[in-house]
């Protein structure tokens, strides 16, 4: 279970460029929930799941996982209970090696790392059978540099990397936004597929609506480093992105304001 | 016939800069830092190794510390850059600057500590080339095994993700600030060996000895990969070409001082070099590029994509 308890963070504090990412925020994920995040430009949807990561320390505020406070642990040592997924394809993965090598590094994460060797002939064969379980021809290229991948490609092997040891929180941040949409909606349905088999707990940012809707059992909407929308459960499957545009304005005064969201029916 | 007569000598000492630049390509090559701890750190090498030998020291025992000595230079400057978040660059230059009080008071003031090869039992020594070579290839094979072992462990491969891709070691819970002190260490171990080993060649250690001994190490990677990387690119193959790039330099070094070049020069020689090998990648791809007009993407259903 995931709880954040009145989270701010404020960047370049005391200058111009002073800007509050988040204002207070307060958000409780029970065990299995599939959460999906969707809102406008710098609502704090990024911010949140950094703070979640560890990429920096929040200003005020607790984030608490299984009731242990994470919030002032370093980033490598909370990596122990997260998985994470980047919006930005190369940023996951380790490009000048191995997709294998890749692999056994995931396979330990959390984990202590001894001097044994890293890719046995065993995980060769474990790492086989879950490439090809992603169906897309990368079971027999267990020895090729991941840097000669395509991003749909890396995505998926971020995805099975960051799922590999069993996270108690899942982090997608837009990790389809940067594929072209066929291979997005590939990558989706084997995110979808992942999260159910596994029952992971996963907190998925996305520009898509239609995706926001379709994909897990609870939606939040963020705005100015808030959670103005929660619906969650039958509620949340009977949505349209009608409804969700209105409740975004009752709940927050504002037009839905966004360069990428798309309003796919 | 006069470089003939130099080759053995050319080889010997490539092998010995050689194995320093296997040092150099850890730092650079697989933790992605440019660490100028190395001119510092050949000269503690051999400073330690000469002096200990000079104390009446077993050989043997003056490399051991001599290697330690080096350890210890990378992990300040490891430190330096982890733990109080100087600019990896500038640690570097600092720990230089640092050694260089270090390694005079290490030869007890003076600039210049000798080692007697009639006194001593060296492991190598210029008066007999051919058992220098075969010293150096026996050290060299085993470093490179050791690091072959170590690089492909679970520790070894985290090493190689914190160079090459610091955000995702992170997120998989590697310890990067550790792993970079730990490289560090390992890189300036290997330098500092190298810097034992050619005091003992040259029968002497030099305050000066390390200066420009980054550039002559990154010239040696950048010859050697420039070949290996053809042949095939994995690590180990990397670091038989990184050895091979010492001893061409060497050899081309040695034949530009037989064309009768002023030796004052030789500095300049080495760091264009290596200007020339950095610039040609950045100018092939900014002027020699083919400037193809790149076609819109286009959709499935033929319009245009706009994100």
């Amino acid at each position: 279970m995931l709880e954040i308890i009145n989270l701010q963070k404020t960047f370049n504090p005391g200058t111009v460029n002073a800007k509050t990412a988040l204002r207070g925020l307060n958000l409780t994920l029970d065990d299995g929930d599939f959460v999906t995040v969707i809102g406008g430009n710098g609502a704090g949807k990024s911010t949140l799941l950094n703070a979640i990561s560890g990429v920096w320390k929040p200003d005020y505020g607790r984030i608490e996982l299984d009731g242990v406070d994470i919030t002032g642990m370093p980033e490598h040592k909370r990596a122990k209970f997260l998985g994470r997924v980047f919006q930005d394809p190369m940023k996951g993965t380790a490009p000048d090696m191995e997709i294998a090598e890749n692999l056994a590094i995931a396979s330990k994460r959390g984990l202590k790392r001894r001097l044994r060797w890293g890719v046995k002939i065993s995980d060769r064969r474990q790492y086989k059978e879950l490439l090809s379980s992603l169906e897309l021809g990368l079971e027999d290229r267990l020895s090729t540099k991941v840097g000669l991948l395509s991003g749909g490609q890396r995505q998926a092997i971020t995805l099975l990397m960051a799922t590999l040891n069993r996270p108690k929180l899942l982090l997608l941040d837009e990790h389809t936004a940067a594929l072209d949409p066929k291979t997005a909606a590939k990558v989706l349905e084997l995110t979808d597929k992942i999260v159910s088999e596994n029952n992971l707990t996963t907190l998925m940012i996305t520009h898509n609506m239609h995706d926001a809707i379709k994909y897990g059992n609870r939606l939040i909407m963020m705005h100015e480093g808030n959670v103005v929308v929660d619906i969650r459960g039958e509620e949340k499957q009977k949505l349209t992105i009608e409804q969700l545009l209105q409740l975004f304005e009752s709940s927050s005064g504002s037009k839905f304001t966004s360069d990428k969201v798309i309003l796919s029916k | 016939m006069a470089f003939f007569y130099a080759l053995p000598g050319a080889v010997a000492e490539g092998l010995i800069w050689g194995l320093m630049a296997i040092g150099v390509y850890i730092s650079y090559k697989v933790l992605d830092i440019a660490d100028l701890t190395v001119d510092g750190s050949i000269c503690t090498g051999a400073c330690v190794c000469a002096v200990l030998i000079g104390a009446g020291c077993p050989v043997i025992v003056a490399v051991l510390a001599a290697l330690l000595a080096g350890i210890l230079t990378g992990v300040i400057t490891g430190l330096l850059h982890t733990a109080f978040g100087i600019p990896s660059i500038l640690a570097g230059i600092l720990t230089q600057l640092m050694l260089y009080s270090v390694n005079l008071t290490i030869l007890g003031g003076k600039s210049l500590a000798t080692i007697d090869p009639r006194m001593n039992k060296l492991l190598l020594n210029m008066s007999d080339n051919t058992s220098a070579i075969i010293v150096m290839a026996v050290t060299i094979a085993a470093v490179i095994i050791c690091l072959w072992l170590f690089f492909y462990t679970e520790v070894g491969l985290t090493l190689k993700s914190t160079g090459d891709n610091p955000d995702m070691s992170r997120a998989q819970g590697v310890n990067v600030s550790r792993n970079k002190v730990v490289g560090l260490g390992i890189s300036n171990g290997i330098v500092a060996l190298a810097g034992a080993l050619l005091a003992q060649y040259k029968g002497s250690a030099n305050i000066n000895d390390g200066r420009g001994a980054i550039v002559i190490g990154l010239a040696a990677i950048f010859i050697g990969l420039s070949v290996s990387l053809k042949i095939k690119p994995n690590f180990v193959v990397s670091l038989i070409g990184v050895v091979g790039g010492g001893i061409i330099y060497y050899i081309v070094y040695n034949f530009v001082i037989l064309l009768g070049l002023k030796t004052d020069f030789l500095k300049m020689l080495s760091a264009i070099i290596v200007a020339i090998f950095l610039a040609v990648p950045y100018l092939k791809n900014e002027y020699f590029k083919n400037k193809k007009l790149i076609p819109p993407i286009v959709n499935e259903d033929g319009g245009e994509e706009d994100a």
